[in-house]
């Protein structure tokens, strides 16, 4: 018997062994499910507008539609598959936040609706929320003062 | 009584007899290659239940209550339950347990259970104070999901390296007796860390754990790998095998022409979409359960070391920065009683 491996021995065996993921083709499929969620909000937006909504209004109505479609997918089972598909493509739009709160409120809600549903509703996109609201007080800080 | 032989190892002086076993398992497993040795395959994976985990101990419960069955035995002959699952504080096992008014120790190895079930069944029958004992492990691919990854309808990618759980419940009810096979002898596997941090890639964090038991196995007891018609691992996948052949080659073994992983058996990777194979508790279980025994109990194969396999691992410590310590279990199975 040789000697003894050592972890990082070991770590570079395993790096070998192990299959990385296909990045080219996860990000050709992210590319082009995302595309297509974006093209749609654009095309909410575009006739938003047309029948008289303002520039900030339009941007509200696509956000709304948006989020409650992929909701409603995501109760319907949906979305995972798409996930599963498009990976980061249905993740990054807005679609995949939605996503992020209706997956747990799912999931959760048989603990109940006040420790289940109501406390791990944003245990996925929890982070986002809090460094998002955080970043936003930052740059509104640097923006008053150069402001 | 047992003897305690080498460093971590038993053999065991009376015929401790696997009477019986029974296997239920999901919809998916139903599926794959191993689908006719399972004795029920689930249509629905609630079972009817409000919560994956009141079905996983729905799942639990009937498959123990079959296994007695299969025996011709009733939960009064049982003298030890002997369970375990994924979930956290075993809850799996414990309301499985609950309506069988049989006393019950319930254990927690991972996906390396259903060895240490076994283990501990045939310690206490060969030390004399049991006569009949079940052992059981169980997994639900949703609960699991739930509890160590994210909820089921979040849209995320699975790596390549990743396994899938199993869901379904194994049990073997193992008693004093002369009908084969038998559980002739242990090697109880320490844990092994090797630093792994990836939760994706459970097969190399437990590969290590395999390669030292079943290394010891060989050491304590003096054998080689063609003693064995399988050397059967529980959830290492393609990954963990691949490694597990390196590792013990390493060592001046070559298990290559004999052995076998529940994970890569239960699945078939490329219509099932399963990526490195099968894994939880179930996996092992439900392999040993269906196939192997029923390969055993005909004489198809007459020795096996089966070692299931298990990754201790919390979703807080991995958080933490710790590593994911590995545990492998062996259990010698044959078909020649060790008192004939």
């Amino acid at each position: 018997m040789g000697k003894e491996m050592t972890k990082e021995q070991y770590g570079k065996m395993v790096k070998k062994a192990s299959p990385n993921s296909p990045i080219i083709k996860n990000c050709v499929k992210a590319f082009i499910v995302g595309g297509i969620i974006c093209t749609i909000g654009q095309v909410i937006t575009n006739i938003a507008k047309f029948y008289g909504a303002s520039v900030e209004e339009a941007g509200t109505y696509t956000s709304v539609i948006l989020v409650v479609a992929a909701s409603i997918l995501t109760g319907l089972g949906l979305y995972s598959k798409l996930g599963k598909f498009a990976g980061a493509g249905s993740i990054v739009p807005i679609t995949g936040f939605s996503n992020s709160v209706t997956s747990p409120a799912i999931e959760f809600k048989k603990e109940g609706m006040i420790l289940g549903l109501g406390a791990k509703i944003f245990i996925v996109a929890g982070p986002v929320i809090l460094y998002g609201v955080l970043t936003s007080v930052i740059v509104g800080i640097v923006y008053c003062i150069l402001g | 009584m047992a003897k305690h032989i080498g460093k971590q190892s038993m053999k065991f002086d009376k015929n401790i007899s696997i009477k019986a076993t029974a296997s239920t398992v999901g919809t998916k497993e139903g599926e794959g290659p191993l689908r006719e040795y399972f004795d029920v395959i689930l249509q629905d994976n609630l079972l009817g239940q409000e919560s994956w985990e009141k079905a996983e101990s729905k799942m639990a419960s009937d498959n123990l209550k079959l296994a007695i069955n299969k025996a011709g035995l009733s939960p009064r002959d049982i003298d030890y339950v002997i369970t375990g699952d994924l979930l956290n504080q075993c809850c799996g096992s414990t309301f499985g347990v609950r309506g069988l008014k049989i006393p019950f120790f319930g254990v927690f190895g991972a996906c390396s259970t259903m060895g240490e079930a076994m283990s501990l069944c045939a310690i206490l029958i060969d030390g004399g104070g049991a006569k009949n004992t079940i052992a059981g492990a169980s997994s639900h691919f949703c609960s699991a999901e739930k509890q160590f990854r994210f909820p089921m309808d979040l849209g995320t990618q699975r790596t390549p390296t990743a396994t899938w759980t199993v869901t379904g419940d194994g049990a073997a009810v193992i008693t004093e007796g002369n009908e084969h096979p038998y559980i002739t002898g242990i090697t109880t596997g320490k844990i092994v860390d090797m630093g792994i941090t990836d939760a994706n890639n459970m097969g190399a964090a437990m590969a290590p754990a395999a390669a030292d038991a079943i290394y010891q196995h060989f050491q304590d007891f003096g054998r080689k790998p063609d003693h064995y018609d399988h050397i059967v691992t529980g959830d290492l996948g393609y990954v963990g095998k691949d490694l597990l052949l390196k590792l013990l080659k390493e060592k001046g073994y070559d298990i290559s022409k004999v052995h076998i992983d529940c994970g890569i058996e239960i699945f078939d990777k490329d219509r099932q979409d399963t990526h490195s194979g099968g894994s939880g508790c179930a996996c092992s279980a439900v392999t040993f359960a269906g196939m192997l025994y029923h390969k055993l109990r005909r004489k198809m194969i007459n020795s096996i070391l089966f070692v299931p396999t298990g990754a201790l691992m919390s979703p807080t410590s991995v958080q933490q920065g710790e590593s994911i310590a590995g545990i492998a279990h062996c259990v010698v199975i044959e078909n020649q009683g060790v008192s004939q």
